[in-house]
């Protein structure tokens, strides 16, 4: 039994199939970005253990075809197992032992990524610093007590984790009662089809109309959350307040003489430096509107290690800082402001290493190949 | 009979090259130096290219040809040359007879719809079943044609329909058209030299009035009002001239300042050095083309061309190279020389076994032929990147022609090692498939357009685009040698000929071919795959996003994977792996050009693309040739005799046993 079990997992026919199901993953992965996107056929194809098939109108979902985990899990498994069933010392396996090896930490690499990668993103109109990028699709749900002058205290709590009931934030003196909660929902000044008016007891709010939606899964677009929150201090509620990612300004409450601002802002990651914004550029060819570049003129102001210095980050040239990457990702439209996506990604030179060492078996096992050929070509 | 049989392919090769001499000689100008204009440069989609770039470009935006053709000969007639406009002989009657432009047949119009809607189904002119408008028979439907096209703009993309894709593009087209008829003369004068010095002669007093009337002085409104006439026509240019035309004038500072004839004459209103000197020519031009003063036209295209020469001696050569380039067709002249060479090694294979003589004089002479055809496919190739300034792939067209190379290089060392005449038919298919793909796709217009921000870098270009692009002509060309093996296999006896001095017949060699051609596809595949990664990695930050150009490419890498493992684990024999290598041609078809589509073939439904059509139809056709090799194996005529059945396990198998032993 176990023996037919690990002969199945090193088994060639294993690989054959497994590959075959990757193909066809990919291929209906593709495809199906069409119609969901593609974040979302992301999620649902290849960062996945399952397919799942929901039939239109129930709540089932039934798993029908492996997702991109169990297929690359499996080939790794059935790699690793084959290396060990058939491994001997021959000058003339170096080249598959190479090739598998790269794979396999492609493979690790990728999972790595996916687990540990963080993007996010900053936008900087010429002249601005900041230090602190936003998340581009998850928001929070901030409070933040501004009656020190000199700084800020900042309290958030990730909007996924939002959800009717009560709760309490540390060195914040109220609780917060969820009434409402939509994830992704759209406002309007005026009573609509299918809106329902907000009822809210304090800050704006008023003469506001309001509907959950669904989830967005375009690319281009993002889910905008809003709530019904109330403000429950130790003496009694301080008010029922909307507050949303669509209004521009947050919401202000005064307490004990303390001022907050309550507001749903897209999720902040702070950093120990900032960055200055001098100048955006976008560079067209002449006599058209093709962009040739786009390119940001930045200074990085870092207090903790006393740098101050210039860089420039372009297409295909980003800047790599205490781990974190900056690449020039979007522009506005007047081309005075840029945005830079922000990554931090603790894997992300396993493809370069991976890259040398498939390469260099390929190589190597390919070049046994043709040199034998050539032999005995000779002899013949 | 032996001597004859070596000068005979010397002689089919001489046949070609001779040819291609001929054609690449200098050509003579006529009594009109027309060729003389089309070589000078002008400033158009961000790069400097001759006014034959811009006419043929432009044509090809409007007509879908390079020229125009001015009567209409049976094809049966085919020794009779018809009479036709060259790019650059239309592009001087739009820019200065354009009311003799106007009555010639360029716009291409076949929806149906527009034909009825705009009452155009009786007029035109046919030609092979397309017809041909000239602009005096839309005139009359202008407004109507913007109003239709501007409600096709609003529409989003993905489901604009076939009659508002085509009505989009007829606007385009006319827009253009009018355009370049406002590029140097403005439409309707009578001399351009004249209005010049008009301008010239008008601008003191025409300035001194506008300047008092700034500051609210006293002013001479007669003559504000007059200058103001003759301005108007000029701002007319500047605001609607497509190419741009005149050098900069101070090229130490921006070498890249071209303006438009409009702009060089209203930038002495602006400025202290008077009207662009480069126009005094153009108008010169205008003015004897219009009179039909051949000798006054040639004298200012030359001495243009000598004003011209000293400042921007760069400028001057890189068009004229390029319109040598457009002059030459390289490609067209290769892929004559592919079909020749494609029937001669037919007709080998065809003698194969049975004919030995005959067959190697058909392979040899096929052989000869592409080597010269790959001699003049690289010509062009790199004539292309020199003049571009490029690695050889930088768009969809550049990589078809690149493919086409690849595989032809592929097919001549295969040639070498197996003189079977296999690598010459497969390369001469491969080359003339993707030389007229290529040729399809230039009909986009300008194939030399820039490199958008994010391509813009030739270290990448070189190395990923590159790699990956072998990575398809590899596929491609084992796929090719695939469906050799099954059409011989059953329709000839071929596949149990012996091949060489060995026991291995064309079968098991042919086998081999595949196996090695995927092993290479492998590794041009993996690498390009994983440098775009790090490409990407190194523009947008993520290696790996799952776009569809991306899954495309790992799709390639798996297919080939799985061939290669299934080969070593001897899970398929000599047809599967052809099978497998025929699914690797619709993988990589899809990887090449399927992706692109994804957005256009089946977001709109009800709506096929004909790039998308032409998928299908191959897809199709390669589904047909794998359920042909389904065919059992009693009834392919290379296995029929029991002795020549396929054994039972390839030598590969047995390795691979004893590898695990």
């Amino acid at each position: 039994m176990i023996d037919r079990f690990v002969r199945l997992f090193t088994s060639l026919k294993l690989t054959v199939v497994l590959l075959a199901l990757g193909c066809v993953l990919v291929f209906a992965g593709t495809l199906a970005q069409v119609h969901l996107g593609l974040y979302k056929a992301q999620n649902e194809f290849f960062r996945s253990f399952f397919v799942f098939w929901q039939p239109a109108g129930s709540s089932l979902r039934i798993p029908v075809f492996p997702g991109g985990y169990l297929v690359g899990g499996l080939l790794i498994i059935n790699l690793i197992a084959a290396h060990f069933r058939y491994y001997r010392k021959d000058f003339k396996k170096v080249g598959i032992i190479l090739i598998h090896l790269g794979l396999a930490l492609l493979l690790l690499g990728q999972l790595l990524t996916d687990m540990l990668s963080v993007e996010s993103s900053m936008h900087l109109r010429n002249g601005d610093t900041k230090n602190y990028s936003e998340a581009e699709r998850s928001f929070e749900l901030a409070i933040v007590d501004t009656s020190d002058p000199k700084a800020d205290k900042v309290v958030s709590l990730p909007a996924s984790k939002l959800k009717a009931g009560e709760f309490t934030l540390p060195e914040v003196p109220f609780k917060v009662r969820v009434h409402k909660f939509y994830p992704n929902s759209s406002l309007l000044q005026n009573r609509e089809e299918g809106y329902e008016q907000v009822t809210t007891t304090a800050g704006i709010g008023s003469g506001i109309w309001w509907k959950e939606l669904k989830h967005e899964t375009e690319m281009d677009r993002r889910d905008m959350p809003s709530g019904l929150f109330e403000i429950v201090a130790p003496n009694g509620s301080a008010g029922t307040y909307l507050i949303s990612a669509f209004l521009n300004r947050p919401q202000e409450l005064v307490l004990d003489g303390k001022r907050y601002e309550l507001s749903l802002r897209p999720r902040r990651f702070y950093k120990s430096y900032s960055i200055h914004l001098l100048e955006f550029r976008h560079d067209r060819y002449p006599g058209t509107e093709i962009p040739k570049n786009f390119s940001s003129r930045v200074r990085i102001i870092d207090p903790a290690s006393g740098e101050n210095r210039e860089m420039v980050i372009k297409m295909n040239s980003p800047l790599r800082y205490k781990g974190e990457t900056y690449y020039q990702a979007s522009f506005d439209k007047d081309d005075q402001g840029s945005v830079l996506q922000v990554v931090r990604n603790p894997g992300w030179l396993t493809p370069y290493f991976a890259c040398v060492l498939v390469s260099l078996g390929l190589i190597v096992q390919f070049g046994i190949h043709l040199v034998g050929f050539a032999r005995k070509r000779k002899a013949s | 009979m032996k001597a004859l049989s070596k000068i005979i392919p010397w002689c089919a090769f001489a046949l070609f090259a001779i040819e291609i001499i001929v054609v690449m000689l200098p050509k003579k100008d006529g009594e009109l130096h027309t060729k003389e204009f089309g070589r000078l440069p002008v400033l158009m989609n961000g790069r400097i290219q001759p006014f034959d770039s811009v006419a043929r470009n432009s044509l090809l935006q409007i007509r879908s040809t390079g020229d125009v053709p001015l009567e209409q000969v049976p094809s049966w007639k085919f020794w009779h040359h018809a009479k036709k406009l060259r790019s650059t002989e239309w592009l001087l009657e739009v820019f200065f007879k354009p009311e003799l432009a106007d009555t010639r047949p360029i716009f291409l119009i076949h929806h149906p719809d527009i034909l009825s809607e705009f009452d155009l189904a009786e007029k035109g002119v046919e030609k092979s079943g397309l017809r041909y408008y000239t602009f005096e028979e839309i005139k009359s439907s202008l407004r109507e044609i913007n109003n239709q096209a501007q409600i096709a703009s609003d529409t989003k993309d993905e489901v604009r329909n076939t009659y508002q894709k085509q009505i989009l593009k007829l606007a385009n087209a006319i827009f253009l058209y009018q355009r370049l008829k406002n590029s140097i003369e403005p439409e309707g004068a009578e001399s351009l030299v004249k209005m010049v010095s008009d301008f010239e002669a008008a601008m003191p007093a025409g300035v001194a009035a506008f300047r008092a009337q700034q500051s609210g002085e006293e002013l001479d409104r007669d003559a504000l009002a007059r200058f103001a006439r003759l301005v108007q026509p000029f701002d007319a240019v500047a605001n609607l001239a497509q190419p741009l035309t005149l050098p900069p004038i101070h090229p130490e500072v921006d070498r890249n300042a071209w303006q438009n004839a409009g702009a060089g004459v209203l930038g002495a209103l602006t400025s202290d050095h008077g009207i662009h000197p480069a126009v005094r020519y153009f108008a010169r031009m205008a003015d004897s083309y219009g009179s039909d003063d051949a000798a006054g036209f040639n004298s200012a295209v030359a001495e243009y061309r000598q004003w011209l020469t000293p400042k921007f001696e760069k400028e001057v050569n890189k068009a004229r190279a390029e319109f040598y380039f457009n002059q030459v067709k390289t490609f067209l002249h290769a892929t004559i020389i592919y079909i020749a060479a494609f029937v001669l090694a037919g007709g080998a294979l065809l003698a194969f076994g049975s004919l030995p003589t005959l067959f190697e004089v058909l392979r040899r002479s096929s052989f000869y032929l592409i080597l010269l055809a790959f001699v003049v496919h690289t010509f062009g190739l790199v004539f292309r990147m020199v003049l571009e300034g490029r690695p050889p792939v930088t768009n969809l067209y550049s990589s078809a022609v690149f493919i086409g190379w690849a595989a032809c290089l592929l097919g001549i060392i295969l040639e070498r090692v197996y003189r079977v005449g296999l690598g010459c038919a497969v390369a001469a298919l491969t080359g003339f498939v993707t030389l007229l793909i290529a040729h399809n796709l230039a009909i986009g217009g300008d194939t030399m357009e820039m490199m958008r921000a994010v391509l813009d870098t030739n270290f990448w270009l070189a190395t990923h685009v590159v790699t990956i692009t072998i990575g398809y002509a590899a596929t491609f060309f084992a796929g090719g040698l695939a469906i050799v093996y099954i059409v011989l296999g059953i329709f000839t006896p071929l596949l149990s000929e012996k091949v060489g001095k060995g026991d291995s017949d064309l079968g098991k060699a042919l086998s081999r071919m595949v196996y090695a051609i995927i092993c290479f596809a492998t590794f041009f595949s993996f690498i390009g795959t994983v440098l775009g990664g790090i490409w990407a990695d190194q523009s947008w930050g993520r290696f790996w996003g799952w776009d569809p150009k991306e899954n495309g490419a790992l799709l390639i890498v798996l297919w080939c994977a799985i061939i290669l493992h299934a080969r070593w684990g001897g899970l398929v024999r000599d047809r599967g792996i052809m099978n497998l290598a025929i699914i690797g041609n619709m993988i990589t078809a899809f990887s090449w050009f399927g992706v692109n589509m994804l957005g256009i073939g089946l977001h709109s439904y009800g709506f096929m693309d004909a790039a998308f059509k032409w998928l299908m139809l191959f897809w199709m056709s390669q589904v047909a040739i794998m359920a042909l090799s389904a065919l059992p194996l009693q009834y392919w005529k290379s296995f029929q005799s029991p002795a020549n059945q396929e054994p039972p396990s390839s030598p590969d198998i047995k390795s691979a046993a004893g590898a695990r032993g």
